[in-house]
This record gives structure tokens, sequence and C-alpha cells, in this order.
């Protein structure tokens, strides 16, 4: 492994203040803008460029400052999963439709696949291991456990992450808002019933194992 | 002869109860690390190149290039120049490198040179196929003259595409080589057997091989051998000299690593006055890839049915084989002979349940099904909701009901189980399974807790390793009834042991002793007892370790079920599509261990039910010989709000739990197809002839044409 991890002490707040890391999402930023968009955004703050080699990184991840030397071509989940041995987010169809490698950056969540990681340089991701602990778990983990929504296994962490970002957004979620918060995930056990049951546990703000 | 016996109901603390599955929160906090989760030091990753084309030979092959470039370690040929290949897909070269970039890289260096030749992959078209052949044909009693006598007669033209096992983790393994002994952290569904199969493969003793699977993503019956990409993973890595990690990319996990055999038939079936089924005949073909298929067994339940004669022929593709699909060949079967019999009950102008219960005495468990429909028809207050089908076309929203039957076998497979009773009261079971995912581990615990008297937790569990003692692999429903066998044998003589040390501090004979409640006692006086803790001291100060053995003495397991499914869907004329507003499962599978683990089984059955009746399909392209849909865009998965309502009935209590442990992840995926096939022509009024029910199929059938497979 490549990476030099260490607890950095310091909060998310004061991490994405710090000058470096500011400095470096931001010339990132530009340099994955095409030129014409560059060019008509500021003559100023010409393209900058980086790759194809490895590209020195910072970003938080599940509250812990990771450096590394990553390809610009490595997707998130690639880098969180082979660089920083973070292997709870799942590689399943690698392409944005399944869910199993949902994560959250900067709160929200993103499919990890389909996201280079030098784009999180400078910024916060949870991923499902980022949540609770099997000796603490996070409610929505809990409820998961709870509700049997979970067989194989290996669509959970995907599901887990992406049903507390739900149920943060909306702590009763309607239908509607079930659809789009868990319609971008797949399960191939057949976990649904118990998947369900944690959400729709969950109203009145707090998940309930049901 | 020692007595080998499940507890009474009324003695039962643990069996039967709905304890939360034990790796529950390893796994839903991402901490379980499956095969593709392992990073040993130094690992190196591996890509596999496959060849584009559905049939070809190759002329050349040239890795020079990739073999040049940095971080490569390794390009391994595994098919060279000459070679035939028979399905796009099929592996050609291997590389491992530094990091998968590179190894992707390294793939599109290799320059191979194919001399491309013609290829079949349109498994409908048995009259098109090149190597079609005949694959049995069978008659019983007298056909032609039952049907020229019969009162109705229906013929229909039905069938069923190939479809993917799509297991989420794909297939592939970690290789790690010390010395000569390798260990392989392999997604199987096989760990007491793989390591032989890896160990001839290689050329070395299965003594050497170490197979680990602590978790796995899902097999569904697709992941019992090492495959050609385990071997050549580990000759990587043996090449290598450091690990090698090769898991599929997704579109070779869904175009060569696993798919359920397609089936179509022309079925004629006939019925009397009465309503008894009278005669069938069923002209079957199917393609399980290159392989083409075996008989698909047919009339599916009603198999006693009278004159009758089978033909099959075999549909050999230029596409990957086949693998056991769960419940392999009865979901087909049954799709083919719940629709066609559905439609004869139409004809006859009878309710379908009324229909199938007049001739239950052509199935081999009358009773078990006249009880399974009278509590699913509760469930589904179908005599107050099931009409007749709807011709009308009034209304763009049509509701309608479907029922179906189902069987399987599910007898516990050979398993060995060692149980060790510590001095300190420790108890261990080993057990050389594998959890893929239906709760193996937690099912062996419940078993170990309950003959001990202790609580779930104070009994710990090691399984997913070939140094355990051998287990059969998971595949049939054959686990569940082997794995608990085997550990109830071995867990009552090491408690029996246990008794014997015990019973002269207690002042009695070891026979009179029981354990519950943390205690070791005499039956019946509770208060002439001790402490578990203080029982175990007794036994000195080596363990006690025992193996139990499946099959063995003793009425522990047993085989055959039955299960009746209702669907009610939704489905909208104007656009074709269908939804699935309920499923009801009624379902029994002997004395139950966990009541909350299966009927999990059960919902995952009706959930992978709901994807092949609607949406799952391979769809191989003519032209390039190639799928186009190996992806999760285009291959569809039934997702949380395809699924509709949900509502299981286990039948268990006295009459079923006498029986013993029954398998049960395969039967409830076997009805769905047709029980939701069936719903949709009374809610349509047309038989709808094949799955997926996708909305060019529906419309096709409401517009009277028959459409393409």
């Amino acid at each position: 492994m490549t990476d030099d991890a260490k607890r950095s002490g310091l909060s998310r707040r004061s991490f994405l203040r710090s000058g470096a890391a500011g400095a470096l999402s931001g010339g990132l930023a530009a340099g994955l803008l095409t030129e014409e968009a560059a060019g008509a955004a500021a003559d100023t703050d010409a393209p900058k460029t980086v790759g194809p080699g490895p590209v020195e990184i910072e970003l938080e991840v599940n509250g812990v400052t990771r450096r590394l030397a990553v390809e610009p071509r490595v997707t998130l989940l690639d880098g969180l999963r082979d660089r920083l041995d973070v292997t709870g987010p799942k590689r399943v169809c690698d392409r944005g439709t399944c869910g199993a490698c949902t994560v959250l950056e900067e709160g929200r969540p993103i499919y990890a696949c389909s996201r280079l990681m030098i784009e999180s340089a400078g910024r916060s991701v949870t991923t499902v291991e980022g949540l609770g602990s099997p000796d603490a778990m996070h409610d929505v983990q809990q409820a998961f456990v709870e509700n049997d929504a979970q067989q194989c296994g290996y669509c959970t962490p995907g599901f887990v992450v992406a049903t507390a970002a739900l149920l943060a957004r909306h702590p009763a979620p309607s239908e509607q808002e079930i659809e789009a918060g868990l319609g971008g995930n797949l399960c191939r056990c057949g976990t649904y019933k118990g998947i369900r049951a944690v959400v729709e546990g969950a109203g009145g703000g707090g998940v309930s194992g049901g | 002869m020692a007595d080998y016996s499940w507890p009474e109901a009324e003695r039962r603390a643990l069996i039967g109860s709905r304890p939360a599955r034990l790796d529950g929160p390893v796994k839903s906090t991402g901490f379980a690390k499956y095969p593709s989760d392992q990073n040993p030091q130094g690992l190196l990753a591996a890509k596999i190149l496959t060849c584009p084309h559905a049939h070809a030979r190759i002329v050349g092959i040239d890795t020079s290039a990739a073999e040049a470039m940095p971080g490569v370690r390794v390009v391994h040929v595994i098919q060279g120049e000459g070679a035939e290949i028979q399905w796009a897909g099929d592996e050609v070269a291997a590389v491992a490198a530094v990091t998968e970039e590179v190894a992707r890289d390294a793939l599109r260096a290799i320059r191979v040179d194919y001399e491309v030749l013609p290829h079949f992959v349109t498994e409908a078209d048995r009259d098109g196929a090149p190597d079609a052949r005949p694959a049995g044909e069978r008659t019983e009693g007298d056909p032609d003259a039952a049907f020229a006598t019969a009162h109705r007669t229906v013929e229909r033209t039905l069938g069923m595409p190939q479809m993917a096992h799509m297991c989420l983790e794909p297939h592939g393994q970690v290789c790690s080589w010390d010395g000569d002994e390798l260990e392989v952290h392999a997604s199987t569904q096989a760990v007491s057997t793989l390591g032989g199969q890896f160990a001839t493969e290689l050329g070395v003793p299965a003594s050497q091989v170490r197979i680990r699977t602590e978790y796995m993503g899902g097999g569904f019956g697709s992941k019992f051998s090492p495959d050609r990409w385990g071997i050549v993973g580990a000759e990587l890595a043996r090449k290598a000299g450091a690990p090698v990690k090769l898991f599929l990319e997704r579109d070779q996990e869904v175009t060569v690593a696993g798919s359920r055999p397609s089936a179509f038939a022309r079925i004629r079936a006939s019925a009397d006055e009465q309503g008894r089924l009278v005669a069938w005949d069923s002209d079957s073909w199917g393609s399980g890839g290159l392989p083409g298929t075996g008989q698909t067994p047919l009339p599916y339940v009603f198999s006693r049915l009278p004159n009758r004669r089978t033909r099959h022929t075999s549909v050999p593709t230029n596409l990957a084989g086949s693998r056991a699909w769960r419940a392999p060949n009865h979901p087909q079967a049954c799709f083919l002979t719940m629709a066609v019999l559905d439609d004869l009950a139409d004809e006859l102008g009878l309710d379908p349940i009324d229909f199938l219960e007049r001739n239950l005495d052509l199935t081999g468990r009358a009773d078990t099904y006249r009880e399974q429909f009278a509590i699913a028809a509760e469930m589904a207050s179908w005599k107050e909701r099931w009409q007749p089908r709807d011709r009308t076309r009034e209304g763009a929203v049509h509701r309608g009901l479907g029922v179906s039957v189902h069987t399987w076998g599910g007898r516990g497979h050979s398993s060995n189980c060692d149980v060790t009773v510590h001095p300190d009261g420790a108890v261990e079971a080993r057990i050389g399974s594998q959890d893929i995912g239906t709760g193996t581990r937690t099912i062996v615990a419940q078993v170990l807790a309950e003959t001990f008297g202790l609580e779930l937790h104070q009994v710990r569990v090691s399984l997913g390793d070939n140094v355990y003692p051998q287990s059969g692999p998971s595949g049939g429903s054959s686990t569940v009834g082997g794995v608990t066998a085997s550990t109830r044998r071995a867990a009552q003589d090491a408690l029996r042991e246990v008794l014997v040390h015990v019973a002269p501090r207690l002042e009695a004979e070891p026979e009179q002793l029981v354990a519950g409640g943390g205690r070791v006692f005499v039956e019946g006086d509770s208060s002439r007892g001790m402490s578990w803790r203080e029982a175990a001291a007794q036994i000195g100060g080596a363990p006690i370790s025992v193996q139990g053995r499946n099959p063995g003495p003793g009425r522990l397991i047993s085989s055959g079920v039955g299960g009746v499914q209702i669907a009610d869907v939704e489905v909208d004329i104007e656009t074709g599509v269908v939804q699935v507003e309920r499923m009801i499962a009624v379902q029994d599978c002997g004395l139950i261990i966990n009541r909350r683990l299966a009927e999990s089984q059960v919902y995952g059955g009706l959930i992978m039910g709901v994807g092949y009746a609607l949406y799952e399909e391979w769809i191989p392209d003519p032209v390039s010989g190639r799928l186009l849909n190996a992806d999760m865009e285009f291959y569809k998965l039934a997702g949380l709000v395809d699924v509709g309502s949900l509502e299981v009935h286990m039948m268990t209590g006295p009459g079923y739990d006498e029986r013993g442990v029954i398998g049960l992840g395969e039967p409830p995926v076997i009805s769905p197809g047709a029980a939701i096939s069936n719903a949709v022509a009374n809610a349509i009024g047309v038989r709808v002839p094949y799955l997926p029910l996708t909305p060019d199929r529906v419309l096709d059938a409401l517009a009277g044409r028959g459409g393409p497979a």
C-alpha cells in the first residue's frame, strides 16, 4: 500500500480550511475543465492539466487524512479499495448502476465508481465503515441487522450508506423519496423486504428495529 | 446406539426462534472481509483478455509489447495459436501487474489475430440451429387416443430465455504461495471440495491447498469450481512469486460465469368433463450455451399425469456453458406446465385452484398442496377477489391473480463437524462449510447452543476454511440439513461425555441429566444441578472433542417439500407495463431452525422470481454473437420498488417439525415466473407466451401476435 495514513487530529471543517487542501482542490478543479470552458472562465486562470502520471492528493476518509499519489484515471472506488484498503464499498457494476459503492462525499451520497479519486481531493469521504463499527453500530446498521436486511451482504454497504443519507434528509420518507433514495441500489439475494422495513420503521425521526 | 433427535417443541429454547444472523454486524458495517477485499502485502492485480468473437480460431498471439510494459510482472497465454474459441468471452490471456490499471493497459497491448468462424447464438430458433440434437423422448399410456376423446384441449408455445446468475461479488480469488503451499481466498460455495480441484490442476498435493471463504458475495449455483480463472490466478501468483488478485470484470461475470438454461416448448394438454387431466404432449427445446440442455422435467409436479408424451431437443449455441441456477430446471418446468394448466382451466371455465385441486392425486404430495392452497387462497382473499379472465379491454389498468405450485428435495448433504467443549466451559464447532448468505453460521450456532443449553453468544462457530472437517458444497438446498445434523450429533455426543463426568457429583446417572438455561441438572429436579461452567470443569484438564457426521443415525433430516404461490398484478394495457402488487408464498421445509432466516430465504426467492418474471434475460446479438447486455444497466435486476408487497407463510409445527430439517433455499424461487405469468393472463385475458414479461411482449400478446421469444 502506498498510503501514509495518519490521524490528522483535525476536524473536517479545519481540514477544509487548511490552505494546502484548498489550493489543491481548486487547482484540480481547474485542471479538469475543458479548454473552452476554462478559456471562457478566465484568461488569468490558465487551465492546469494533471496526469497521466500519479498526482499527489489528500483527502479525508472516515475522519482520517489520507495522502497518496494516484493516477487521475483511478476511480474513487478503486482508490479506496486498492490504495487505501478501505474495502467496505464494493465494486459490482462499476458503471453507476447498482449502488454497491455508495459513499458520502461531504455528506452527500455518490457512486464511488463514477468519480475519479482526484475529484475528491480536499474533500471528506465517509464509507460504511465510517458510520459505525460492529461494537458501535449506526442506527441504520443496527436496523439492517434486526430486520435481516442482508444475506450475502455484498450490496449491504452501499444500501446502508444510501439509507443513512435518505433518512438524514427525510426521517419519514414518502414512497417517492424512498424510490429516489434507494432506487439506485440493487440486491441479488432479495433483501428488499428487510430494507423496506428499515426505512419504514424510521418514521418519527429515528430508525427502529421493527 | 446413542439416540440423536431434536428436542421436543416445548423444550426448544433457540431452535425455531428468530435470532438475528450472527454476522449481521460485520456485514452491515463493512467490516466483513470478502475474498475480493483481501489485500495482502505485495499484492498484484490480474486481468483476463477474452475473445470478442463467438466462434474463432486463434491465428497468432503476440504478447511481447505487454511483457515489456513497466509494472507488468507476468503475461500468461491461456489459449494460443491454433486454439478454437467457441464463445465470446472465452479466456485467451492473462496479465499480472502492479495495479489494475497497468494490467488493463497490458491487455490492450496484447495482439491476437483471429480467423472468425460462423456462429449461432439464437437459442429459441431450434429449426435454424446447426447442431440441434434429440435429447430424449418418452411415452406413457396412449396420448393419441386420450387427446382424441378429451373434453377440452389447449395447445401453446411458451418459453423463457437464458438468464444470468449475476452474483454481486464476481467470480475470482486471491492466490498466495508460500513455497509449494497455496492459500486461496475464494468466492466459492464449495470450501471443502475446492482445494482438491486446485491441487489436481496445479500438480500439488491437495493437502497443500488452503481454501478460505469467511464471507462471499453470492453464488446461486455458479460457484462450485475453481474455474479457469482460478487456476490461471494461481499460476500467475506462482510465476510472479507474489499474491495475485483476479476477479472477473462485470461484463465477464455476466457473459461467462453463470447462466440458467433456456426452455421452450410446444405443449398440448387435455382434460375430461370433470376437469381431470387426461393427456399431455410436450415438444421442448432449450439451450445452456455450447453444451445444449438435457430434458426438462415435464409435466411438472403433476408428473403422474396419464397418457403423456415428452420429447426434448438440445440446442447448442456459441455461448458460454450454463451452470446450476437456484433450483436447476424447476423454474422452467414450472412455468411451462403451470401456464398450460392455467390456460386449460380457463378453457374449462374453472377457477385454476379448483382445477389444480381436482388433479392433486397426480402429484406426490396432495395433502400438503391442499393445505397450502387453502392458506394461500385465504391470504389472497382469492374466493372474493378472483374473477375469470378479463377480456374487456376497458380502461388502461387491469388487475389479475395467478397461482402456481412447486416441489423440491432438499436432503442434507454429507457433512462433518467437530465440536469441542473446553474445561472452562467454552464450546466451539468447526465445520468446513460456508455461509453463502443463507445464515449457515447462525444456524450451526443455534444447534450448538440449544444442545448445551447455552445462549447464542456463548458458543463459537468456525467455518469457511478447508482445514475444518469436510462439509458439502452449498447446492441443492442441502446445507441446512447437512450441517445441522452433523452439528447436532457431535454436540449430543460431546454433551453425553460431559454428563458422564458430572453425574457422580450430582449422585445421579448420566442419562438422568439434562442441559438447559446455562445449567446441568437432574431432569425433574433442577435444584440438583450446577452451572454449565462448573459442569465443564468436571471433564479434567483436556477438552472433549467429538466429530459428528451426516448421514448418520437418528431422524434429524428428511427431504421433499411443496409450496404454493399467488401473484397479484396490475397490467397497463396501453404501455404493456406489469407491476407486481403482491406475492404470497406458502412453503414447508420441515423443522425450521431460524424463523427469521427461513423467511428471508422465501422473500429472497420471491424477489429473484419477480426479476426473472419481468426483467431478466441474456440478449445475445445474432450478428456479433456477443451479449448486448453484459452489464447492469441493460441486464435488469428487480429493484426495491419493483417487488410489491411480499407475504410469507411457513408451514411449521406438528405434522411438519417431526420430518426434521429440510432445505429451503431453492423452492421459493420456482413458482414466481408461473404465478406472475398466470396473473397477467388473468388480468388481460390472453397468455403472454414468453418470459420475461417485458412491455413489448405484453403488447404483442394483446395485439394477437405471438411475437419473438
